[in-house]
C-alpha cells in the first residue's frame, strides 16, 4: 500500500491579503471595464439572493428556517467563492475563507448557530450578501454609469435642441441645454466619458471592488491565528509528554542500571573486606567482580548519555553524527550531507534522533540491504530523505514508531512524509524549518 | 620511552604521569589544551603520545584533530587516544592517517595499570590498540555482510580480539582457550573474509581493521 501523509501545515501564510496595501496591478483598459460588468452582474445576483436570505432569516427561529438554512448557506458560499476567485484573478488579492466543519446531522441547526455566533465565515458571508447589492453594486456600476451618461450626452447633442423646446428645459450634467451650442457641448462632454469609463474607471473600479470584498469577507487576525494556536497547544502538550517520558526513562535506566550495579559493587567490596584476613583468594575473585561491575556501570552510563545527547552530535554536528549512525547500522548505508553550517541545537537533536529511529526501523522491519540518507538545507528548510530497498509497506498509521517521530518533529513545525508501496522502496522524507548558525563548537 | 601527555583533568593527568614514571617512562610534556598539544607533538616528536579526545578550548574533539594533524606532519607518530566515549567515526578518521602506531581506547581502561602500560607499549612499537567497544560497534555495522555471517560465534570472538590488536597469546588468555586453538580459528577466519594471511601479528591486525573499516562511511 502507498501511504503518503503530510502533517497539517498550520504555519501562518504570508499572503493572507491582510498585509499593507501594495499597489495592485490594474487590469488593461477594456478588460477592466468588462470585468466591472461581470462584478456588477454578480451584485445583481446578490440582490435576489439577499431577498431570499431576508426571508430565511425571518423564519430562522422556526423549523422552516432551519430546513432552508443549509441550502441558503451553500448558495451564499458559492457566490462568495466566485467573488473571492475573481478578486484573486483580477487584482491578485487573496482572501482567506476559513469555513468551520459542519456535522452532517443537524446541519441546519449547526449553521444557524454559526451564523448567530458572528465571529465566523458564515456570518461574514451573509452580512456581505446583504450589503453587496448596494455597496458592491455601486462600485462596479461606476464605469457602466459613465458609459450610460456618455450615451445620454450624445443623445442630447442630437436631439437636445428639439427636446429642450418640447420639455421646457433639460439639463445634461451641469449644462442647461437650451440650444445647439449647449447641445454640442453636452455631446462633447458625453464623448469624453467613454475613454474615461474604459481606460480609467473600469480598472480602478475592479480593484476598488476587490478591496471592498476583502474588507467585508476577510477574517480577523485572531480567527486566522486560531488554528495556529491550536497546533501550538497540541504540539506543546506533546513536547511536554515526550520530555516527561524521556525523564522517566532516564530515571528508570539509572535506577535499574548504574545505580543497581554500584550497590552490588558496594556489597561485593564489603564482602571482600570481611574476607580479607581469612580468605585472600576469595577476595581476589570478589575484586575482579567489583571491577567488572564498575566497567559495566560505566558502559551503561555511556549508553545513557548517548541516548540523551550523543557526543559526536555535540562535537561535529548533524552531518558527522548521521555518518556515525550509518557506520554502526547493520544496513549498508550511504550518506550525502550538504549543510553549509549547523542548524540550531534542538533542531539538530530532533533530526538526529528521527534519523536514528528510522534507520533502526529500516534495519529491523524492511528486509532491506541498502539504505541512502540525504541531508540538505535549502530555502530555510532542513530536508532529510531516507530511502531503503526493502519490501515496503510501511504505514504511518500502523504502530507508534513513525507517528511518534512525526509528533516530535511537529514541535519544530516539521513534517514527515512516508512513501512505501508494496515491494518497496520505502522513502521517508522529513522537513524542518530552521536557520543555520555559523559553524561553531559547543562548550560546556 | 619519551611520552607526551594531553589531558585537561588535573587529577588524571597527574595520575597518568605518576603511572608512566613508575614504569620507567619519561613524560616530556604534559599539556591541557589542543594548540599546545599540537606544538609539543611536532616539536618533541615523542615515542608515543597519550591524548584525550575532548580538550580545551572547545571541549569537542580538539585532541583528535591535533592528533590527525600531527600525524600528517610527522607520519606514523604513535598516538594513543583516550576518551570517555568511543566513536567509530573517530576511529575511522584516526585509522585513515595510517593504521600503524595508533590506539583508541576508553579512559576507564587506565584503571588497569599494567594492561594500560602494555597497550601504550604496543602503540609505541607501531602496533594498534582498539577498544573492544569500537570493534564491537564496527562489527554490528558489518553484521549483514555475506562473509561475516559465515563466521561461527567463536570465530567472531577471536576476530573481535584480533581487531583490538591482541597477539595470539593475548587472545588465548582473553578467551580462555589454547594458543593452538587461536591459530586454528584465525586460519579459518582469514579465507572466509578473503583476507591475505600474514606472518606478523601487526599485519594481521591491520588487515582485519581495514576490512572492518572499509566503506564505513
Amino acid at each position: 500500500m502507498d501511504s503518503t501523509r503530510q502533517f497539517a501545515d498550520t504555519r501562518p501564510q504570508t499572503t493572507t491579503g491582510n498585509g499593507p496595501d501594495q499597489s495592485l496591478p490594474l487590469s488593461p483598459g477594456p478588460v477592466g471595464f468588462r470585468r466591472s460588468l461581470v462584478l456588477w452582474g454578480l451584485s445583481c445576483r446578490a440582490f435576489w439572493l439577499s431577498l431570499w436570505l431576508f426571508f430565511v432569516y425571518l423564519t430562522l427561529s422556526g423549523p422552516l428556517g432551519v430546513k432552508l438554512m443549509p441550502n441558503a448557506v451553500s448558495r451564499v458560499r458559492r457566490l462568495a467563492d466566485r467573488q473571492r476567485a475573481l478578486a484573486k484573478e483580477y487584482s491578485g488579492i487573496e482572501i482567506p475563507a476559513p469555513y468551520k466543519d459542519v456535522p452532517d446531522q443537524d446541519r441546519g441547526k449547526a449553521l444557524r448557530a454559526q451564523l448567530l455566533a458572528k465571529d465566523n465565515q458564515v456570518y461574514r458571508d451573509w452580512r456581505w450578501a446583504t450589503i453587496d447589492p448596494i455597496a458592491g453594486g455601486a462600485i462596479s456600476f461606476g464605469p457602466l454609469l459613465l458609459v450610460l451618461s456618455g450615451l445620454w450626452g450624445l443623445t442630447t447633442a442630437v436631439f437636445g435642441a428639439q427636446l429642450s423646446q418640447d420639455w421646457d428645459s433639460i439639463w445634461y450634467l451641469f449644462i442647461p441645454v437650451d440650444g445647439w451650442g449647449t447641445a454640442i457641448l453636452a455631446g462633447v462632454l458625453g464623448l469624453v466619458q467613454f475613454p474615461l469609463a474604459f481606460f480609467w474607471a473600469g480598472p480602478r473600479a475592479v480593484n476598488q471592488h476587490s478591496r471592498y470584498l476583502r474588507a467585508m469577507l476577510s477574517p480577523g487576525e485572531g480567527e486566522l491565528l486560531a488554528p495556529r494556536i491550536e497546533h501550538l497547544t497540541t504540539t506543546r502538550s506533546d513536547a511536554v509528554d515526550t520530555q516527561m517520558a524521556e525523564i522517566r526513562r532516564i530515571e528508570r535506566d539509572l535506577h535499574d542500571g548504574a545505580q543497581a550495579r554500584l550497590v552490588a559493587m558496594g556489597m561485593t567490596l564489603d564482602a571482600a573486606e570481611h574476607l580479607l584476613e581469612s580468605n585472600p583468594e576469595a577476595v581476589r575473585a570478589l575484586l575482579v567482580e567489583a571491577r567488572q561491575s564498575s566497567n559495566k556501570a560505566l558502559e551503561e552510563l555511556r549508553d545513557l548519555v548517548r541516548g540523551i545527547h550523543p557526543p559526536v552530535l555535540a562535537d561535529r554536528g548533524l552531518g558527522d553524527a548521521v555518518r556515525s549512525l550509518a557506520m554502526i547500522s547493520p544496513l549498508k548505508t550511504d550518506v550525502q550531507v550538504d549543510l553549509p553550517a549547523r542548524p540550531e541545537p534542538p533542531v539538530e537533536s530532533a533530526a538526529y534522533f528521527a534519523v536514528s529511529e528510522i534507520l533502526t526501523n529500516a534495519a529491523k522491519h524492511s528486509g532491506a540491504e541498502r539504505c541512502w540518507v540525504d541531508v540538505r538545507h535549502d530555502a530555510g528548510m532542513l530536508r532529510i530523505t531516507i530511502t531503503d530497498n526493502g519490501r515496503g509497506g510501511a504505514d504511518i498509521n500502523a504502530g507508534t514508531g513513525l507517528r511518534g517521530i512525526e509528533r516530535r518533529l511537529a514541535t519544530f513545525d516539521g513534517v514527515l512524509a512516508v512513501s512505501s508501496p508494496l515491494n518497496g522502496p520505502t522513502m521517508v522524507t522529513m522537513e524542518l524549518p530552521c536557520v543555520l548558525s555559523s559553524p561553531k563548537t559547543t562548550s560546556c | 620511552m619519551r611520552v607526551v601527555l594531553a589531558e585537561d583533568h588535573f587529577l588524571l593527568r597527574d595520575g597518568l604521569t605518576r603511572l608512566l614514571q613508575a614504569f620507567g617512562h619519561e613524560v616530556v610534556a604534559a599539556v591541557d589544551n589542543g594548540p599546545e598539544l599540537l606544538r609539543s607533538l611536532t616539536e618533541q616528536e615523542p615515542d608515543v603520545a597519550i591524548v584525550d579526545v575532548r580538550l580545551p578550548p572547545g571541549f569537542s574533539d580538539e585532541g583528535l584533530r591535533a592528533a590527525v594533524e600531527a600525524r600528517t606532519r610527522v607520519p606514523n607518530l604513535p598516538i594513543l587516544l583516550l576518551s570517555q566515549y568511543v566513536e567509530p567515526l573517530y576511529a575511522h578518521e584516526l585509522l585513515s592517517t595510517g593504521s600503524e602506531g595508533v590506539g583508541y581506547v576508553l579512559k576507564e581502561r587506565v584503571s588497569n595499570g599494567a594492561e594500560f602500560i602494555s597497550t601504550i607499549q604496543r602503540v609505541a612499537n607501531g602496533g594498534t590498540a582498539m577498544d573492544p567497544e569500537v570493534i564491537s560497534k564496527l562489527l554490528t555495522g558489518k553484521k549483514r555482510d555475506e562473509p561475516m555471517s559465515t563466521l561461527t560465534d567463536r570465530e567472531r570472538e577471536v576476530l573481535e580480539c584480533l581487531a583490538q590488536g591482541r597477539s595470539n597469546a593475548g587472545i588465548a588468555e582473553a578467551l580462555f582457550i589454547s594458543e593452538k586453538a587461536v591459530a586454528k580459528h584465525i586460519s579459518n577466519i582469514f579465507p572466509k573474509l578473503g583476507l591475505p594471511q600474514s606472518d606478523t601479528d601487526n599485519r594481521r591486525v591491520l588487515a582485519v581493521l581495514a576490512y572492518l573499516d572499509a566503506d564505513g562511511v
